[in-house]
């Protein structure tokens, strides 16, 4: 008998039939939402089947429902049906030439809005680049965020920053770097001095499953679980890593969420394109860490339905199509259709919150564009490049200022 | 401005900055001396936090933080997995959330695993974010060789640290520096890189591995006041005034270059860098210029080391001062053998000879 070295494939590739066939879904409410506090290791059917509220009826069922009210689920839809817009504006400025780059998080929006929506204002955000919809629910102004991606005049980071690695202090939101999974094992430090100085807070982290694979994955687990750290940890398992499939990154047999149990962690497995569930698993989670049960590590089953960003062409790598099959649907869809059955929304009352909410995209963006553009009109100065390098301007910076002062 | 000794009848000249000799001074090595920093600032400090692979329970495994678990408990002082770049970002997300980490890397040979935290976030944290985020971290490590501690326990990395923009980069080469300039550090909003050169922890080395072990005990820079103060960032120390050749060590190299400057009967200038970065020029150049001569000794390899730096400001602010080519005294292209440690180790000898070979040019 010979072994044969295996390397995991794609499920499909272009010129497939899109196949999702691997793909067990456990009927929504089926899951038991067990206490809080329960040993991480009585988690295990939650980390390896999934968590799922909205059932094919459109109802909340089963004991994850969470006790959202209308308008909060109203709220939810909103954010994220602006995000969506956003994104779709800002790609096609980005193909307009207006932006270097530009990078969409449609399909997987209701894991960022409802899973802020789940934390409290105080709790402190760190994000991937594809977490912008934390900010539109944060109330961060769509004007700031366009600035960012403009490198305008108005951009709060000078210009310092590729499009979309936002940064907001007040937000809590916390400055997006570039190397994937670095802000992972931070949010754990950030978790064990907000328990340190008691002040009540706790912090929430993402990756994707690609970054999964990464040492940093490894730390914020270990580290979280032997300090208890009050974190939530959250892989976000949209199917792709660019061009590479979540096999490759560890996931073809075992969820990533099964992960968690050997760290001493409990694991949950959600249907991340179910509002519902992803809020009432993050509030669990939530509810953990406060009462001081430590972190919990959540996967949040979704698909990238958008390139990873301008810097791909994924019908090169994944059948076109794929998106219109995926099993657990679009998320707003599915919201919407619930609060339809619910009798809370209607198709008229959607379209019209689509066109108020394009107006508010339109007018964000005349008001951002008017600041200048990357290429065009006002931006940062080039001698800010030197501050925020040191709390202070040492000697050497301050003559390099100079020297490049001098040549225009 | 430098504190300056005069190595001949040992007086020291300190700078206003720096305060006298306080009755409260007592004998330090350089491990008691960094002990004692991080004790001022656990007491000082409520924010500051300590922690690194056995430095809890145990107090590390040089003794740098001995007792301080027993005395500020174990929250505030306490061991760490084996993760090194855990380790770091766990203190920069401390440290964006407002408290003051001061983590130990146990050997600086076991540093890399960290540098993307220190390189690619610690550093940038503040610029990236325009000022809204940054970690005040400060990372201890010790680093150098001559304790036949082979490839893996002997590296000197600062040049790598140094070349990093938006870290500061230290290395003290005796017990009151050492106090005074992890003050310095662990107060500073800016994160530091500490390199603490081991085989000066427990008594001054001059290269020479066939004298006894000296004690700090008869060193004057072994004497070292108990409470609170600074050594400032960004300030060289001229540890010998000399006329014929200025010498820029830092860390063991100090104590070589001062002992090879008497094998060979040179009036040398030997200046400590003690911080790389932010660098002190003016203290360097002005002797350069004053001496016209320049020898650059360091621990570490000689291509991209932190020497090719020093040369180059020497040269951009001395060329019509200079008399001879900038010499440096570095050790060898190749990782740090074992067996044949005392070959790599830039030691007296060669010092002496690049100070001679300075003086003919
Ligand atoms: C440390 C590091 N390695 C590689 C890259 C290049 N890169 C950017 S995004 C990406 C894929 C990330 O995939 P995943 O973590 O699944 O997140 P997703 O983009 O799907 O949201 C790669 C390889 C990077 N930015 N940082």
């Amino acid at each position: 008998m010979s072994a044969k070295l295996h390397i995991p494939t794609a499920p499909c590739r272009p010129g497939d039939e899109p196949d999702f066939s691997a793909i067990t879904l456990p009927a929504a409410g089926e899951l038991a939402r067990p206490d809080e506090m329960v040993a991480a290791d009585t988690t295990r059917e939650l980390s390896f089947s999934m968590i799922r509220v909205l059932d094919e009826q459109h109802q909340a069922v089963g004991p994850w429902s969470p006790a959202l009210t209308p308008a909060a689920l109203r709220d939810g839809l909103r954010h994220i049906l602006l995000t969506r817009l956003y994104d779709d504006r800002m790609l096609r400025m980005q193909r307009q030439g207006k932006m270097s780059f530009y990078l969409k998080c449609t399909g997987e929006e209701a894991v960022s809005v409802a899973q802020c929506m789940a934390l409290e204002d105080g709790d402190m955000l760190f994000p991937t680049y594809r977490q912008q919809a934390l900010l539109v629910t944060r109330g961060y102004p769509l004007m700031d965020m366009m600035c960012q991606c403009l490198s305008n005049a108005g951009d709060r980071l000078q210009g310092r920053q590729m499009p979309v690695m936002y940064s907001s202090d007040v937000h809590k939101f916390f400055s997006i770097s570039g190397n994937l999974g670095t802000q992972f094992s931070q949010a754990v430090g950030w978790a064990m001095a907000a328990e340190y100085r008691k002040t009540g807070d706790i912090a929430a982290a993402w990756v994707g499953e690609g970054t999964s694979a990464e040492a940093d994955f490894h730390y914020a687990l270990t580290f979280s679980a032997v300090y208890r750290a009050p974190v939530i940890l959250n892989v976000v398992n949209n199917q792709w890593a660019i061009s590479t499939s979540q096999n490759i990154a560890g996931g073809e047999q075992n969820p990533f969420a099964a992960r968690a149990i050997g760290y001493g962690i409990p694991g949950l497995r959600v249907d991340g394109n179910d509002f519902l569930a992803v809020f009432a698993a993050t509030r669990w989670a939530a509810n953990r860490a406060r009462a001081g049960g430590g972190p919990t590590l959540i996967e949040l089953y979704t698909y990238r339905a958008a390139a990873h960003s301008t810097s791909d062409d994924p019908a090169r790598y994944r059948p076109s199509d794929e998106w219109e099959r995926w099993p657990l649907g679009d998320p707003i869809t599915r919201l919407k259709q619930h609060l339809i059955a619910r009798g809370e929304w209607s198709e008229a009352q959607h379209e019209q919150l689509q066109a108020e909410l394009a107006e508010t995209v339109q007018h964000a963006w005349q008001k951002a564009i008017s600041l200048g553009t990357l290429n065009e009109g006002p931006r940062p100065p080039d001698a800010a490049m030197f501050e925020h390098v040191y709390k202070d301007l040492p000697p050497h910076l301050l003559e390099q200022r100079r020297q490049l002062e001098a040549m225009t | 401005m430098s504190a300056v000794l005069n190595i001949e009848d040992g007086s020291v000249a300190q700078p206003a900055a720096t305060p006298a000799r306080r009755p409260e001074t007592r004998t330090m090595s350089m491990i008691q001396a960094l002990n004692s920093a991080l004790d001022v600032m656990l007491e000082r400090d409520p924010n500051v936090l300590i922690f690194g692979e056995d430095v809890g329970y145990f107090g590390g495994v040089f003794r740098c933080t001995e007792g301080l678990q027993q005395k500020y408990g174990a929250d505030r002082v306490f061991d760490t997995p084996i993760a090194e770049g855990g380790i770091v970002a766990t203190a920069i997300g401390m440290g964006v959330n407002g408290l003051r980490p001061v983590v130990e890397i146990q050997f600086a040979d076991y540093i890399y695993p960290a540098f993307d935290q220190i390189a690619s976030e610690l550093s940038r944290l503040r610029y990236r974010s325009a000022g809204q985020f940054w970690s005040p971290v400060t990372i201890r490590t010790p680093c150098g060789g001559g304790i036949r501690g082979g490839q893996t326990h002997s590296q000197t990395p600062e040049a790598l640290f140094a070349h990093v923009s938006g870290l500061k980069t230290v290395m003290p080469s005796n017990p009151y520096d050492a106090k005074g300039l992890l003050i310095s550090a662990i107060e500073d909003d800016d994160p530091v890189v500490f390199f603490e050169p081991k085989r000066l922890y427990n008594g001054p080395f001059d290269g020479d591995p066939e004298q006894p072990v000296r004690s700090w005990d008869q060193h004057h820079k072994g004497q070292v006041p108990q409470g609170h103060y600074r050594v400032p960032l960004g300030q060289a120390a001229t540890v010998r005034a000399g006329n014929d050749v200025s010498v820029l060590a830092y860390g063991t190299m100090v104590h070589v270059a001062l002992a090879a400057a008497q094998q060979a009967g040179v009036d040398a200038e030997v200046i400590d860098v003690r911080t790389l970065m932010p660098l002190d020029v003016d203290t360097i150049c002005n002797s350069v210029c004053r001496t016209g001569r320049c020898v650059i000794v360091h621990e570490a390899t000689r291509h991209c080391g932190y020497g090719a730096e020093l040369s180059a400001q020497v040269q951009e602010r001395c060329f019509w001062n200079l008399e001879a080519p900038i010499e440096r005294v570095t050790g060898w292209d190749t990782p740090y053998p074992h067996a044949q440690e005392w070959a790599y180790f830039p030691g007296q000898a060669r010092v002496a000879q690049a100070l001679r070979r300075a003086l003919e040019g």
